[in-house]
């Protein structure tokens, strides 16, 4: 029922995608980011009537800490000529990468005690740099563009965050951090680049959340 | 910095902001490029160009609204301002720095140099000139003889791919050193010639330092199109103009009006078809991490896929050998996605048996802005690969 499926053929590939982008967003924060080290096995089940769906096995790394990996089972369900509704994504992850909590509780406070809301841009640069201490927004823009990415993939599409045009932290009266990002998404299968702006709230405790998101350019 | 958007409702007022385009001294970093009417134009414009670029659209009544204002960045810029004044013309390729990106005129400076400090070993041709009249130019590399079999290697036909072009670099340097020490290449270079494109796509390039960093594609204007640039991977006479490229001008992979349309390809298949002679063609891309051999265009197997898939799992394990990094290979169609109209397909179709199609580091944390730190590992293993290609094409003449 279930076809076994060559890893390094592009629909295994294109539903890993989909399922880190996911779980990046799930689990994403500015003190760690998640990263494919290598799709182990993939099989796929073409439901009547429902859609297609992929059962995934993957090895995920911490791109600061690449010494660990954990497992994950991924079953990645695109459902049958919906445009509107994003794939449906069960994952289960084995094992714990380190904790990030003490660093997430620093960056936490380091914002808030900010007298001047964060802007910045181009994250990275043209030469692909990052000062440090914007690479916690950047894991978090990741974190926000897995948001956008899982709710906008199907069978024909691989994302990837290209880039931060923008990003501009906004001052909440809750404990929420606010960042408000211009983001670039690479698509692999058109190659377009297309900004999209995303608004992302992360909590140390509660983790990160984006209420709202759109394709900027798009007859807005 | 303030970002723009405008909306060209009509020709004219699309024609006026296209014009923008044009304008480099400007600066003016384009988010969304003009493409319809009706749909947004977003520039981010520096604070400088502020009011020249408010002056040229309100001269014709183009109406705009600012959508992003941004006071900060002034800081940043001028920290940038004083990285690019600090940077200073190399003198010997020996001094050149292998680990930053540079610009076009820096790497044909690099050329000129690698020419003047190797003559019996290192020529610059120019096979052509690209739509903006920049030379297209291509090291030789020989020791002698006529004609002999050649392997080709071009870098840089993406021009957003930034690793290629500076790894282009370091393969041109590391040809003659390995020629000076009698190691590595110097054996392929007693029976074979190298040719090396390393700026292929140099219009395209030089738009990614001064306007969009993001730009894929040539920067040809054709007849009756709205959009600027023909992809220059899907504008080949391999399958040209079926599925796996679009026929829309504002597409990243727009195959052009007809074949070879792009002076940038045109300029290839003419050296290559003169030549008569080469034995291995290797097109370099970045970024996913794959080897990738014929074809994309069609579901066919390749006649010499076995041969083919048995090269590339010895190029991936000698590339892997070196800091762990893994690739996945097989045939475009496969592997990443039908593409119609590639390089490869048509090299391949002409009877270049060793044709490859590299996409080089990351897997997708960087994509195309690549850290300069990885230029060199990336350059060193890819190597490896390129050697391993290299040595089958010397070992099994056809």
């Amino acid at each position: 029922r279930a076809m076994e499926l060559p890893p390094g053929h592009f629909p295994a590939a294109r539903a890993a995608a989909l399922a880190v982008g996911y779980l990046r967003y799930l689990r994403g924060g500015p003190s760690s980011g998640l990263q494919l080290r290598e799709l182990r096995r993939a099989r796929l089940q073409d439901i009547d009537d429902v859609g297609h769906k992929y059962y995934l096995e993957l090895e995920l790394e911490d791109v600061l800490d690449k010494d660990r990996t954990v497992s994950c089972t991924a079953e990645v369900l695109y459902q049958l000529g919906s445009k509107s509704s994003a794939p449906d994504v069960q994952l289960t992850v084995q094992g714990e990468l380190r904790s990030t909590e003490e660093a997430d509780q620093e960056f936490y406070n380091r914002i808030r005690s900010l007298e001047k809301e964060l802007v910045a841009e181009n994250i990275p640069d043209s030469h692909g740099n990052v000062p440090p201490e914007l690479e916690p927004i950047h894991l978090l823009a990741w974190a926000a563009s897995g948001y956008v990415i899982w709710q906008n993939s199907t069978e024909n599409t691989k994302f990837h965050l290209a880039q931060v045009k923008h990003v501009k932290q906004v001052k909440r009266n809750d404990e929420d951090l606010q960042f408000d990002f211009v983001v670039l998404l690479h698509e692999m299968v058109s190659q377009e680049v297309l900004p999209w702006e995303v608004t992302l709230l992360w909590h140390p405790q509660r983790g990160a959340r984006v209420p709202q998101s759109r394709a900027m350019g798009a007859g807005s | 910095h303030q970002v723009l958007r405008v909306v060209p409702q009509s020709n004219e007022e699309l024609q006026k902001v296209q014009e923008l385009q044009e304008l480099e001294h400007l600066q003016l970093d384009f988010w969304l490029a003009p493409s319809r009417l009706g749909l947004p134009v977003d520039i981010r414009v520096p604070f400088r160009s502020l009011q020249a670029v408010k002056a040229h659209l309100e001269a014709t009544g183009v109406s705009y609204s600012i959508m992003i204002e941004d006071v900060q960045a002034l800081l940043d810029e001028e920290q940038t301002e004083m990285l690019r004044s600090s940077r200073q013309r190399s003198v010997d390729t020996n001094t050149f720095n292998y680990e930053a990106y540079h610009t076009i005129d820096e790497i044909y400076n690099f050329m000129d140099l690698l020419v003047a400090e190797n003559p019996n070993l290192v020529s610059k041709l120019e096979i052509g000139r690209s739509t903006e009249n920049r030379p297209l130019y291509v090291l030789k590399f020989s020791t002698g003889g006529t004609n002999r079999p050649a392997i080709w290697i071009d870098t840089g036909i993406h021009s957003r791919e930034w690793v290629t072009q500076a790894s282009g670099v370091w393969f041109a340097k590391k040809i003659v050193q390995d020629h000076a020490n009698n190691e590595g290449v110097a054996s392929i270079l007693e029976t074979m010639d190298i040719f090396l494109e390393i700026v292929t796509n140099p219009d395209g390039f030089a738009y990614t330092h001064t306007t969009n960093r993001m730009w894929r594609k040539t920067r040809s204007r054709h007849a009756g199109t709205i959009c600027v640039g023909v992809d220059p991977n899907r504008n080949w006479d391999a399958g040209f103009g079926d599925a796996g490229a679009s026929s829309n001008s504002c597409s990243e992979t727009y195959h052009g009006p007809y074949p070879n349309s792009e002076p940038e390809v045109k300029s290839i298949v003419d050296f290559v078809k003169s030549h008569g002679n080469i034995k291995a063609f290797v097109s370099i891309h970045s970024y996913s991490q794959l080897l990738l051999y014929p074809y994309g265009y069609t579901t066919t197997p390749a006649p010499d896929e076995q041969e083919l898939h048995e090269i590339s799992a010895k190029a991936v394990a000698a590339l892997s050998s070196l800091y762990g990094t893994k690739y996945t290979y097989g045939s475009i169609i496969t592997t990443i996605y039908r593409a119609s109209g590639s390089t490869v397909d048509w090299t391949y179709n002409q009877g270049i048996k060793y044709s490859f199609t590299f996409e080089l580091r990351d897997t997708g944390r960087y994509g195309f802005l690549l850290p300069a730190k990885q230029i060199v590992p990336t350059a060193q293993e890819t190597w490896l690969a390129l050697k391993v290609i290299m040595e089958h094409a010397r070992d099994n003449i056809y």
